[in-house]
């Protein structure tokens, strides 16, 4: 994985000085809480229901052991001995004190992190595709052009009072795992008719209020073009877009009001100015930081080892944990491992630093030393040996890390929610708990197969709910928690925003609900189909009339 | 309210002139878009130079070609959020040439400052209350710049490939100019007037 | 009008206060000073924005409550979250409210 040289660490250890100089101007009252506001949240810093809550950047969602284990100590240490992994990658800390947060951030520059531009009206994480490097149908490392990007991105003197946030997701493989038709700008990369790799570059999707699937802007962009014009999409949306409205503000709205030719036109025509000069990306650089990417020492094998065979027969419970967690690697031998956060009944994607600590060792041991982070809220062991899994999951198991729940209705996605999060209107960590606990059987959850369920305490939808299989959404009404679901949303190649049902449910009649669709799909499936097939095929219709019956 | 530039406070020889407000004799004017539209001739008779003052919703191209009758442009940030003069700085400078001073009014946080800079400003008003001489030291910010802008630093990609000097130097020589271009070719030219604030 | 108290998130450490009978910040909500009309809630602000000022406290709103059966009892669900800490982990929490303050 990268790792700084003098540049990149005299950036971030400048950074915190400067930070703890801004902190000491505010504490001496040289600047107001408005003033402070947008430093600290450049810094990643928010105030929350009950706390400051730091939001660390793990770009492209890639951690060596030793950060991991920073981050296992900064839980213990300045907070309540946990942390919550998010749907974009980072990691966040709910109980952190502002006059720690200068240390804090000088701990993470030690090894290499920092929580740079994970808030505010600035490009934020470059979120990237948590299978890189490893899966099959990949044409290039979507994290080399993520760091490139990433360095661009940081302190953009243009680009750090935009209208509003704005989010970078890189895929490098057909099959998209980053998400890339919900972001604010998604690149996917593909080969042209000549074999050379290149981006499609996608503008303007997005969650939140105005939910919208982002438009192709450019089918084939190369390489070397790849910065330029980046900066001729955020300098169209930093003089565009709307800063009369923060409910209007992301560029999807720009795109949505001008029109995707006519956004594409007024794109092309900036790029046309400033393409072939100094953002030319040099082939060098890209070439230093694919380096840094290279495949790891791997053994060289025929297959799958006789004994793990041996052992998937054997052992019901090994076999079914590698059935839903495990995922097939590009080398022989080898395996994708997903460690899961969501155990039955508990909160999803938070790690204890005991947690954290140990799968670090776990990393060192079985995975070259290095962690994903999905947002999906899941941690992977990319390059694990075959031989070995079964002696890992074994490990996993009693560290509360191997629930066989991957991709199926246990593995929830869930927003902190009113819990934890001020803007938060419902509570959606409950909710995800009493999900997972009446979905506990784990045969049933293989019997009804890959099922996304996604849940947001609010409109902003940092639980992805617009692109669950299952979407559920908290609102309040009148005072109390009520619970909309949409259906059908997805975040792949194919992505799709869900429909919504029809009149929320209240806290009491949520399971309910999910355990009547269930049930409407288990009735209407055919042949294996999953949940998101059976609906694309049936549409909103038999759903709707169940719940509505039924509620 | 006072001006500061990469050295400190200065003086402010300019006037802004208010719409409604009649233009003084002679002295140097900054007046508005509106105002320049408005009055063109009458302004370019004036004996004095000119300045221009752009709200943050007016774009560069409005006065692109007349860029060299300006001897001072002025670019609004209504609040501190609102970040499109940085474009328009940007756009003046690199697009459309702009050599005369470039001003930063209005909402302006000392944490801005540094930003401002790269995108080609060079004075920056500062609130009544402000320490000049803390707020022109922000104005160098983050030693290590990624992304090239208006300010023309040599970027961390240029810096990591620069091409090694080509011959020892001998004792008694004057040392080799160090090489700072980037790998690629720099393809507009920073503004003259304030090269001498960007020297690294 | 609904009884109401202030509360703020002190500026160092970023915990959620109350402002106090004693004029004092404390985490306990009951410990509040109750304000019983408006011109007593707009003392409390006042203090409150003193406070800020005086750099001890940020983001100071002030929140209905109930003072029903001698407990300080916030009337919206994000507040009792607030002052009782998340639900799903009983142990970051604070104790409930104690007494009225009168």
């Amino acid at each position: 994985m990268y790792r700084y040289d003098n540049y990149d660490q005299t950036l971030v250890n400048e950074r915190v000085a400067q930070f703890r100089d801004q902190v000491n101007r505010r504490l001496a009252g040289e600047l107001s809480d408005d003033e402070f506001k947008p430093l600290r949240l450049m810094n990643g810093l928010y105030l929350q229901l009950h706390a400051y809550m730091l939001r660390v950047a793990i770009p492209y969602g890639t951690l060596s052991s030793k950060q991991l284990r920073k981050l296992a100590h900064i839980g213990r240490r300045y907070d309540k001995g946990y942390g919550h992994f998010t749907t974009r990658q980072n990691i966040q800390y709910n109980w952190i004190k502002l006059e720690e947060t200068a240390d804090i951030l000088a701990e993470l520059a030690e090894v290499e992190m920092h929580a740079i531009q994970t808030s505010g009206n600035c490009i934020r994480n470059i979120t990237a595709d948590h299978f890189a490097g490893v899966a099959a149908d990949e044409i290039e490392d979507p994290r080399i052009y993520s760091e490139i990007i990433r360095q661009w991105s940081t302190f953009h003197p243009e680009f750090s009072f935009l209208p509003r946030k704005f989010k970078v997701a890189v895929t490098g493989s057909p099959h998209d795992r980053a998400a890339v038709k919900v972001h604010d700008i998604g690149l996917r990369m593909i080969r042209n008719e000549a074999g050379e790799a290149g981006f499609e570059v996608l503008v303007g999707g997005g969650q939140g209020r105005t939910p919208v699937i982002a438009k192709s802007i450019r089918p084939f962009l190369p390489k070397r073009h790849l910065l330029s014009y980046l900066e001729a999409i955020l300098r169209v949306y930093n003089q565009l877009g709307r800063r009369d409205n923060l409910y209007k503000a992301r560029v999807k709205i720009l795109v949505d009001a001008v029109g995707a030719a006519q956004f594409t036109q007024m794109v092309e025509e900036e790029w046309q100015h400033i393409r072939d000069g100094y953002l030319d990306l040099p082939a060098v650089e890209i070439e230093r930081i694919r380096a840094y990417f290279a495949p790891p020492p791997y053994k060289r094998f025929d297959g799958a080892p006789a004994e793990y065979e041996t052992q998937l027969r054997r052992d019901f419970l090994f076999a079914r944990w590698v059935r839903t967690n495990v995922a097939a690697h590009k080398r022989p031998g080898y395996a994708i491992v997903t460690l899961s956060l969501k155990p039955t009944g508990g909160v999803p994607g938070d790690a204890t630093d005991t947690q954290m600590d140990a799968v670090a060792d776990l990393a060192d041991r079985y995975s070259f030393g290095e962690i994903r982070v999905t947002h999906e809220q899941n941690l992977v062991l990319a390059d694990v040996e075959q031989a070995v899994l079964f002696e890992l999951w074994r490990k996993l198991e009693a560290l509360n890390l191997a629930e066989p729940n991957v991709g199926l209705a246990g593995d929830i996605i869930a927003c902190p929610g009113l819990d934890y999060c001020a803007l938060a209107n419902a509570r959606s960590i409950p909710v995800a708990q009493q999900i997972s606990k009446h979905f506990g059987d784990l045969t049933r959850l293989l019997d009804i197969g890959e099922l996304k369920i996604k849940i947001s305490g609010c409109i902003n939808a940092c639980g992805h709910h617009h692109v669950g299989h299952i979407g559920i959404l908290g609102v309040d009404k009148h005072g109390q928690e009520f619970y909309q679901i949409t259906l059908g949303g997805s975040a792949d190649e194919n992505a799709s925003i869900g429909d919504i049902v029809g009149p929320a449910f209240g806290t009491e009649q949520v399971v309910g609900a999910v355990e009547t669709i269930i049930d409407t799909y288990l009735n209407l499936r055919q042949g294996g189909e999953r949940f998101l097939d059976a609906y694309r095929r049936v549409g909103l219709k038999p759903f709707k009339e169940k719940l509505y019956a039924a509620h | 309210m006072p001006l500061i530039k990469a050295n400190g406070l200065v003086d402010d020889l300019w006037t802004h002139v208010k719409d409604e407000e009649q233009l003084p004799p002679d002295g140097a004017v900054i007046v508005t878009l509106a105002r320049w539209q408005a009055n063109r001739d009458q302004l370019l008779a004036r004996p004095t130079p000119l300045g221009v003052r752009l709200r943050s919703d007016q774009a560069p191209s409005a006065i692109a070609g007349d860029i060299e009758r300006f001897d001072v442009i002025a670019l609004e940030f209504p609040k501190f959020t609102d970040g499109r003069a940085y474009s328009s700085a940007r756009l003046l400078r690199e697009r459309h040439g702009f050599r005369g001073e470039l001003r930063a009014v209005g909402s302006v946080l000392r944490d801005q400052l540094a930003f401002m800079r790269r995108c080609g400003f060079d004075s920056f008003q500062i609130p009544d209350s402000a320490d000049a001489a803390a707020w022109a030291g922000s104005l160098r910010g983050i030693s290590v710049v990624y992304q090239p802008a208006t300010d023309a630093r040599t970027t961390a990609i240029a810096a990591r490939h620069k091409p090694a000097p080509r011959r020892e130097v001998e004792d008694d020589e004057e040392p080799a100019p160090k090489v700072v271009a980037a790998a690629v070719e720099v393809s507009y030219e920073p503004s003259q007037v304030c090269a001498g604030y960007w020297a690294y | 009008m609904p009884q109401q108290v202030i509360t703020a998130n002190r500026l160092l450490d970023g915990r959620v206060v109350f402002l106090a009978a004693n004029g004092e910040w404390s985490e306990l909500v009951g410990a509040s000073r109750v304000a019983l009309d408006d011109s007593d809630a707009a003392l409390l602000q006042a203090e409150a924005n003193q406070a800020v000022a005086d750099r001890k406290v940020v983001a100071p709103y002030l929140i209905p409550v109930s003072t029903e059966g001698g407990h300080i009892t916030p009337l919206r669900y994000r507040e009792v979250l607030r002052a009782l800490g998340p639900s799903t982990h009983p142990d970051y929490g604070r104790p409930a409210s104690a007494t009225v303050a009168s």
